[in-house]
């Protein structure tokens, strides 16, 4: 399915399948997700975009029933099959969930705190990190006095900045982002999405959405899932202008009989 | 049109919309008919009906294009929703042009008439070209409601023939002018009749590249019969 040759790929899924124990959640999965650019998952609830989403930085894990099979390779790795220390993918592939989840802690040592993690960076050096975080997350302004005020402190809108902050200041190179707007307003939702769309010169960023017309706006390119298949994978402006398949066109045009 | 929105609210607010359609085609048409009875019959009573359908022509252009943003604002219509719009609203442009044209064609009737020289005339021969054009836009339209793209390729293919009939009454009106400059008033009146039938057949041609916009994503305007006739298979 895949129409756009000339950008390369970050993240190669090859032949994947996912089952929740019994239930085959994802059925042979095959795309490339295309480096600095944002591409979105959109399809009905339970096609299997957060599921997808959450192979990409072994989520699943957490659950012993849970299981994935085939292979998502990232710069030359097997995620599915690394040795890798789970934490260090986790590093490499940040996630931002639909609810703002702040530490509670203040907002410097919210962004410090993964940071640490992995990196040994002197108090300045810190402070310029978690500096440089806020001001990529179009958070700096607003925060940049009261950087010992608790997380929990801020706005819906805010927090889910901190938190896209949070991630992208353990300098992470694909960022995925699971319906990061879903609870904010109409306001805030503009300026995430302004953000990302800022974001993908620096990340390959992966978002899955139910609102269309926001993987419209801010994805180059988009997934069409149903069902545990991958039904269709193109550039967005195609996608959404003339899709190839009618299952496809169907869904984005509200004719869902 | 296809398959049902679950909205059927969205359904039904497009049905009304590509009936108005559906309607302003139909007067146009029947405008047109009318020119060129008038024409062939130098009938002064049809010409002033054509000059009276105006009005509602107008009315409909205007109705369809409000309908129209309402729809595009309220409900962000996407793929073949949003070529379909796009595609109702250059057509209904193209069916108020070819409802202007016609008008032409019964004011310029009215005027041979009062000049007295219509006997005077090869009106016969823009006959051919004039029923051309009003049974392209009539297939244009029928094969709009259907969606058909294999008549309106075949519309394209027509509208080339209208176009030499159209040279052709030229250099026979060019005699005409030159053998009796007395003719020549009343020529020029044919000469802009002639045309208003060749750009009619132009906005026939027009909804024909929109059908294929419609069906195939295609925007095939400026592009060759035989590139059309490839994009179509």
């Amino acid at each position: 399915m895949q129409t756009e040759t000339l950008t390369q790929s970050k993240i190669s899924v090859k032949d994947l399948n996912f089952y929740y124990g019994k239930f085959h959640a994802l059925k042979n999965i095959n795309l490339e997700i295309p480096e600095n650019k944002v591409t979105a998952f959109i399809g009905p609830s339970g096609c299997g975009k957060s599921t997808l989403l959450r192979t990409f930085n072994r989520m699943y894990e957490l659950y012993p029933e849970q299981r994935a099979e085939g292979s998502i390779v990232l710069d030359g790795e097997n995620l599915l099959t690394s040795k890798e220390d789970v934490a260090l993918i986790r590093a490499k592939v940040g996630m931002v969930f639909q609810k703002p989840t702040p530490f509670p802690m203040s907002i410097f040592d919210n962004i410090a705190f993964g940071v640490k993690l992995f990196e040994n960076l002197s108090k300045s050096e810190m402070e310029d990190r978690v500096e440089w975080a806020l001001k990529k997350a179009a958070l700096w302004g607003e925060v940049k006095d009261k950087l010992q005020q608790s997380g929990s402190g801020l706005s819906g809108g805010q927090q889910q900045r901190l938190c896209i902050a949070r991630g992208i200041a353990i300098k992470p190179e694909v960022l995925l982002l699971d319906e990061p707007c879903s609870a904010l307003d109409p306001i805030s939702t503009a300026k995430v999405e302004e953000l990302i769309i800022e974001l993908k010169q620096d990340y390959t960023v992966v978002i899955v959405t139910h609102n269309m017309q926001q993987a419209a706006r801010c994805s180059d390119f988009t997934a069409y899932m149903y069902l545990g298949d991958l039904v269709e994978f193109g550039p967005t402006e195609q996608m959404f202008f003339k899709p190839q398949r009618k299952e496809t066109e169907d869904y984005i045009t509200g004719r869902f009989g | 049109m296809a398959d049902k929105h679950l909205s059927t609210q969205f359904d039904s607010e497009l049905n009304s919309v590509s009936s108005r359609v559906m309607e302003l085609g139909g007067l146009v048409e029947s405008q047109i008919r009318q020119a060129v009875y008038a024409l062939s019959q130098f009938s002064a009573e049809v010409a002033d009906h054509v000059i009276e359908s105006e009005k509602r022509v107008n009315a409909l252009e205007v109705e369809i294009d409000r309908d129209l943003t309402s729809i595009i604002g309220r409900r962000q219509p996407t793929a073949v929703d949003l070529r379909l719009l796009m595609a109702i609203s250059k057509t209904t442009a193209n069916l108020e042009r070819a409802g202007d044209e016609a008008e032409k064609i019964a004011r310029m009737v009215k005027s041979i008439i009062q000049s007295g020289n219509s006997r005077a005339l090869p009106a016969s021969e823009l006959r051919v070209a004039s029923e051309m054009a009003s049974s392209i836009l009539r297939k244009a339209l029928d094969a709009f409601a259907r969606l058909d793209t294999k008549t309106a390729l075949t519309i394209l293919k027509e509208d080339n023939l209208i176009d030499a009939e159209f040279d052709g009454f030229l250099r026979i009106l060019i005699t005409y002018m030159m053998e009796d400059a007395r003719t020549i008033s009343a020529s020029l009146d044919l000469l802009f009749i002639a045309k208003a039938i060749e750009r009619i057949g132009d906005h026939a041609k027009n909804i024909a590249e929109l059908i294929i916009y419609i069906v195939n994503g295609a925007d095939v305007r400026h592009t060759s019969i035989e590139q059309i006739e490839s994009t179509l298979q």
